[in-house]
């Protein structure tokens, strides 16, 4: 086996504690500590973004990682302990079916996502290409969550952590987003959990519960 | 390597094995105790409950069959055996090559049916209780530690457990990431397989929660005593293998008497470390219901699977 290069041992360490995570977060029932492992996450992207940082020298992806670092570990996961606070539902425990299911479909998409990544792996020229099967294999893990999840919150944390494996992929195959655009991310993602706070109290409000599925019926009974 | 200096090294690291497993027991023991702000019975309580089992008189029930009888000597053999195989303190030892990874879980299983059927034997309500409860949970933990031996297996390209632990040890330091998740698998089967915390309280004489304590609540003195070993063997054998897959350094080659004092002190750190690690997750997790167990390994036995398919996408 060909030896890789230190830097490039830790990256894939860190992609693998990524997905590591992402599987944690879809079978977690606790909401508190779901938003722990959301930060968590956040933590691991910005250590393996400073990694590629520091192994290409490209300067740009300091500045991506000290955004994950501040966005990510410190503003979101406040705002989110803010909000589970105020709607009083911090100690909920969601009731999750069948979560060996859940796994094997999330194990599926985890085989999908290699597969679809290995030709794009196979004509990558950064150090990180092998990551690329991972990150989306956690943004169809994410999206998986945002499936079987009821709840409000834990839907608006697994759109998070999704953006999370979007940032990844992005750093693995192309060193990351020109600057603009990542802060345009970064905005948008703020604002858009901004904006679901307020739709957690209205959601609240007319139907007593933060359960989704009341929201599927168009008329009341 | 000198034939006579491997076997004195067999033997040397079968019969230290067997002495120190109760240490081990008591060490893991007495660190939840200290984690839980009690002064605890000390390292050497197993030692003493040892010694007291033995000097008593074995009692049987009427209808107590050989196979009951028999059944302690046998499953202290069987861990007698693994440690044997198990690198702790050399690899390529003579006994090294009578058992791959493959066949020492076919050589806990051995155990595990013969301890179910001892339970079952004497026609208690508790023995069969016990006894199906060990028996799901086996079933269910055995996949998941084939899995992880299997991810460290396709690293070294060998099911030898010697083989491993050379490749991993004796080369340079490479960090595989598929061995980050099979180290997590293997800590929950550990946890599930030893009769630990969150799948079953070794202290416990609680009907309801109740798996491995049920199963033995007809042994007596001398029968008790050799299964009470055994319990502490396995639970060294377990870490042995854990410190042999994810910590492998230290291992002396059999017959090698200048790396016998490093072996050795790897070897007590290791335990120390491991077990103080044990204690703080037993301490800071609660007993589940055993409903629940089957999901925590389906987990351990995802991991490890997970850790196979990253070995492939990474390092392949």
């Amino acid at each position: 086996m060909v030896s890789l290069p230190f830097s490039t041992q830790l990256i894939n360490l860190f992609a693998g504690l990524l997905l590591l995570l992402s599987f944690a977060m879809l079978t977690q029932r606790r909401v508190l500590s779901l938003i722990n492992l959301f930060a968590v996450q956040g933590f691991v992207l910005a250590l393996s973004t400073s990694i590629v940082a520091w192994s290409t020298s490209q300067g740009h992806l300091y500045y991506s990682a000290l955004l994950t670092l501040a966005l990510k570990v410190v503003l979101l996961p406040w705002i989110l302990h803010r909000l589970i606070r105020k709607l009083s539902v911090k100690w909920d425990v969601e009731t999750l079916i069948n979560i060996p299911a859940t796994m094997l479909i999330g194990i599926a998409l985890v085989i999908f996502a290699f597969n679809l990544a290995a030709p794009i792996t196979l004509i990558g020229g950064t150090i990180t290409r092998s990551t690329l099967g991972i990150a989306t294999a956690s943004v169809l893990l994410s999206f998986l969550m945002m499936i079987t999840r009821r709840k409000a919150v834990s839907q608006v944390i697994g759109f998070l952590a999704m953006e999370n494996g979007l940032f990844f992929a992005a750093t693995s195959a192309t060193y990351g987003m020109p600057m603009v655009v990542e802060l345009g991310i970064a905005l948008d993602v703020l604002v858009g959990t901004l904006i679901f706070g307020v739709f957690f109290f209205h959601i609240r409000e007319t139907f007593e519960s933060l359960d989704i599925h009341h929201l599927e019926k168009l008329k009341e009974h | 390597m000198n034939h006579a200096s491997g076997i004195a090294f067999q033997i040397l690291q079968s019969v230290l094995v067997v002495l120190i497993a109760p240490l081990v027991l008591g060490w893991v023991n007495q660190c939840r105790a200290w984690l839980q702000n009690k002064s605890g019975p000390g390292i050497w309580q197993p030692y003493k409950v040892l010694n007291k089992l033995f000097h008593k008189e074995a009692v049987l029930a009427h209808n107590a069959s050989p196979l009951f009888r028999a059944t302690p000597y046998i499953l202290f053999g069987c861990m007698w055996l693994a440690v044997g195989i198990v690198p702790v303190l050399a690899t390529s030892l003579p006994f090294a090559p009578a058992a791959d990874v493959i066949a020492l879980v076919g050589l806990f299983a051995l155990a595990r049916v013969f301890v179910a059927l001892a339970a079952m034997d004497i026609g208690t309500s508790f023995g069969t209780l016990g006894a199906r409860r060990e028996m799901m949970i086996g079933f269910l933990a055995e996949p998941a530690m084939l899995m992880t031996m299997f991810t460290a297996s396709l690293i070294s390209q060998s099911t030898s457990l010697a083989t491993i632990v050379q490749t991993l040890g004796q080369q340079e330091f490479v960090i595989y990431p598929s061995m980050a998740f099979a180290a997590v698998a293997f800590i929950m089967v550990l946890l599930a397989e030893n009769a630990r915390i969150p799948i079953d309280n070794p202290s416990t004489h609680l009907e309801l929660t109740m798996i491995h304590e049920a199963m033995i609540l007809e042994y007596s003195a001398r029968h008790l005593a050799l299964i009470e070993w055994a319990s502490s063997l396995k639970l060294t054998a377990y870490i042995a293998i854990g410190s042999a897959l994810f910590l492998p350094w230290g291992i002396a080659r059999a017959g090698d008497w200048v790396g016998l004092p490093i072996a050795l002190g790897a070897l007590v750190v290791k335990l120390l470390l491991t077990g103080a690690g044990l204690a703080l997750m037993e301490t800071v997790s609660a007993k589940m219901r055993i409903f629940r167990a089957p999901e925590f390994l389906a987990t351990a036995f995802l991991l490890a699977t997970l850790g196979m398919l990253i070995h492939f996408l990474l390092e392949g």
